[in-house]
C-alpha cells in the first residue's frame, strides 16, 4: 500500500530551481532515505510533504489524501522531527507532548503521553523546560512528539545530527529497524543531487552497480562529479 | 473546526503565564497604573473645575475604555509573538491545524487576558476613584464589544505584518494604539479636530464608541446609527485583518517563510 506518493513536484525560488522534477512513492512499512549534498534540495521536499511550503508544480498524496485539497486529513496522519525544529524551550516535556498532542487530535492521550515518555526515558524531564535540555534530550523529545499521532508517515530529517556518538546511538536504538548505518537502516534510497533525483535504489548493492565500494564513496560523488552519474 | 486544536492553543498560553512572573505581572499592573495615574488627574480637574463637572465617567472611563482595547490587540499579538519567539511556526502548521483554529485560538486567549485586566480596572476605578457604571447604563456593553472587535482586528492584522516581515516588525505592532489615539477622540470630542483628521476618524469604531460615550455621560445617549456603524465597522475590519492574515500566510507557504522564519524575514 502506498503511504506517500509525490509526483513531478517542483519548487522554483524566483530563478533558482531547487527541487526539480521529483517523483517517488512510500509504501507501507518501507524505509526510504534521502540523501544528498548541501542544497541538494532535502530539506526543501520534505518542506512540501509537509505542506509548509508549497510546491510550484506537481502533486503530493499521503495515503491518498492530496495534500492540497484534503490537507487537515493527510497532515493528521504525518509527523517529523527535525533538527531545526525543535519543539518550544518555554513548555516542559510534558507540556510540550500535551499541546502537540491536542493538535494530532491523539486520543487517551494522557496514557500515550505516559507511554512515550517512559519509551524514549524522558520520565526525569517530565516537568523540565525543553529549552534547558541537552541537545540529546531535546531530540528525544521531538522524536517523542513526532510518535504522538502514531503516523503512518513519519519524516526524520537528520534526526541525529549534532548529537555525539554515543546519544546518537541510543536514539538509533529507539527507533525501530534504524540501526548502524544507511545500509542497514532504509530499503531505499534516493540520491538527490541539483533538486533532482539522481539515483535510486538498494543501497546494499547501489554502490556496486556505480563502481563504487560504499554508499559513503557514491555519495561522495554524488556531490562532486554529479554529471557523472547521469542516466 | 477542531476545539481541540484550538483548546490547544490556549492551554499553552495558560501553560507559559501559570508560574510566569514576567507573562502574569503585564496582564494587570500596567493597566493598574493607568487607573491611578488618570484617577488622580481626574480627581484634581474634579477639584479645579469651576463648573462642578465630573470628569471622573469623561476620562478615567475613557481611558479604562481604551486599556481594554489595546490589551485585547495585545492579547492576541502576544500569543502570536510566543510562537515566533520560540521558532514554533514549522511545528505548528506542520500540523492538521487550520488558520481558522489558530486565530480562534489566539482570540480566546485575548478574551480571557483581556478580561482580567478589565476586571482590576473596574475595581480599582470603582473602588479607589468612585467610578459608578450606572452613568453609562447598558448602552457600555455594545460600546465595549465594539472596542473589543477592533481590538481583534488590529491584533490579527498585527499578527499579519509580523509574519510577513520577520520579528523584527513587531516594532512596527507595539506603537499601533498610540498611532491611533489621536484620532480616536478617547479625551476630547471628534470636532475638534481638523477636517482631514476627522475623515480618518470616521472610519474608526473608538472615535464612535468615545463620542456615544460622552454623549452619554452628557446626559444625551447613543445615537443607534452611530453605534451601528461602529459595530459594522469593526466587523468589516475583524474580517479584513483574517482575511489578510491568511493571505499572508499563504503567501507565506509559497515562498518559503514558514520552513525559513527567522529575525530577519524574505522580504
Amino acid at each position: 500500500m502506498t503511504v506517500l506518493s509525490v509526483t513531478g513536484i517542483r519548487k522554483v525560488y524566483n530563478d533558482v530551481v531547487a527541487v526539480d522534477e521529483v517523483s517517488f512513492d512510500v509504501n507501507a512499512g518501507e524505509i526510504v532515505g534521502l540523501l544528498g549534498p548541501n542544497g541538494a534540495g532535502k530539506t526543501t521536499t520534505i518542506n512540501m510533504i509537509l505542506g509548509v511550503l508549497e510546491p510550484t508544480a506537481g502533486t503530493i498524496r499521503i495515503k491518498g489524501c492530496d495534500l492540497v485539497t484534503h490537507r487537515r486529513d493527510a497532515l493528521a496522519r504525518t509527523n517529523f522531527a527535525a533538527v531545526y525544529a525543535p519543539v518550544p524551550g518555554n513548555l516542559t516535556v510534558a507540556q510540550n507532548l500535551r499541546f502537540f498532542g491536542l493538535l494530532y487530535g491523539v486520543t487517551r492521550l494522557a496514557e500515550r503521553i505516559d507511554t512515550l515518555i517512559a519509551q524514549f526515558d524522558l520520565d526525569r524531564f517530565r516537568n523540565v523546560k525543553c529549552g534547558v535540555l541537552s541537545s540529546g534530550e531535546q531530540t528525544r523529545v521531538s522524536l517523542a512528539k513526532a510518535m504522538l499521532n502514531r503516523p503512518t508517515l513519519l519524516l526524520l530529517d537528520e534526526p541525529t545530527a549534532s548529537l555525539d556518538p554515543d546519544t546518537a546511538d541510543w536514539v538509533r536504538s529507539r527507533l525501530e529497524r534504524y540501526r548502524d548505518t544507511v545500509e542497514e537502516v532504509c530499503d531505499r534510497v534516493l540520491f538527490l543531487s541539483h533538486g533532482r533525483i539522481l539515483l535510486e535504489g538498494n543501497p546494499k548493492t547501489l554502490p556496486s552497480e556505480h563502481g563504487k565500494d560504499t554508499l559513503e564513496e557514491l555519495f561522495i560523488t554524488v556531490a562532486r562529479e554529479p554529471l557523472t552519474l547521469e542516466p | 473546526m477542531n476545539t481541540g486544536r484550538v483548546a490547544a492553543i490556549v492551554l499553552r498560553q495558560f501553560y507559559l503565564t501559570r508560574g510566569s512572573i514576567t507573562r502574569t505581572v503585564p496582564l494587570f499592573v500596567w493597566v493598574a497604573i493607568d487607573i491611578v495615574l488618570w484617577g488622580f488627574i481626574t480627581k484634581y480637574l474634579n477639584s479645579v473645575s469651576s463648573a462642578g463637572f465630573d470628569f471622573v465617567p469623561v476620562l478615567l472611563g475613557a481611558v479604562l475604555l481604551w486599556d481594554f482595547f489595546t490589551r485585547v490587540m495585545q492579547g492576541v499579538t502576544m500569543a502570536f509573538f510566543e510562537d515566533v519567539w520560540s521558532r514554533n511556526f514549522l511545528n505548528l502548521f506542520a500540523s492538521p491545524l487550520t488558520i481558522t483554529e489558530y486565530l480562534t485560538g489566539l482570540v480566546i486567549t485575548s478574551v480571557i487576558t483581556s478580561a482580567v485586566g478589565l476586571v482590576v480596572m473596574i475595581v480599582l476605578a470603582a473602588a479607589v476613584f468612585g467610578l459608578s457604571f450606572n452613568s453609562y447604563g447598558a448602552m457600555l456593553v455594545a460600546l465595549v464589544l465594539v472596542l473589543f472587535l477592533f481590538g481583534i482586528a488590529l491584533g490579527v492584522a498585527a499578527c499579519a505584518i509580523v509574519l510577513r516581515f520577520g520579528p523584527s516588525a513587531e516594532w512596527f505592532v507595539w506603537p499601533i494604539p498610540g498611532l491611533l489615539s489621536p484620532f480616536a477622540g478617547v479625551f476630547y470630542p471628534i470636532a475638534t479636530l481638523p477636517r482631514w483628521m476627522q475623515a480618518i476618524a470616521a472610519i474608526l469604531p473608538p472615535s464612535h464608541v468615545f463620542e456615544g460615550l460622552r454623549a452619554v455621560v452628557a446626559g444625551g445617549a447613543v445615537v443607534p446609527a452611530r453605534l451601528g456603524i461602529a459595530a459594522a465597522l469593526a466587523v468589516v475590519y475583524v474580517l479584513g485583518a483574517c482575511w489578510l492574515f491568511t493571505r499572508v500566510y499563504r503567501q507565506a507557504v509559497r515562498i518559503g517563510l514558514i520552513a525559513r522564519y527567522s529575525a530577519e524575514s524574505l522580504a
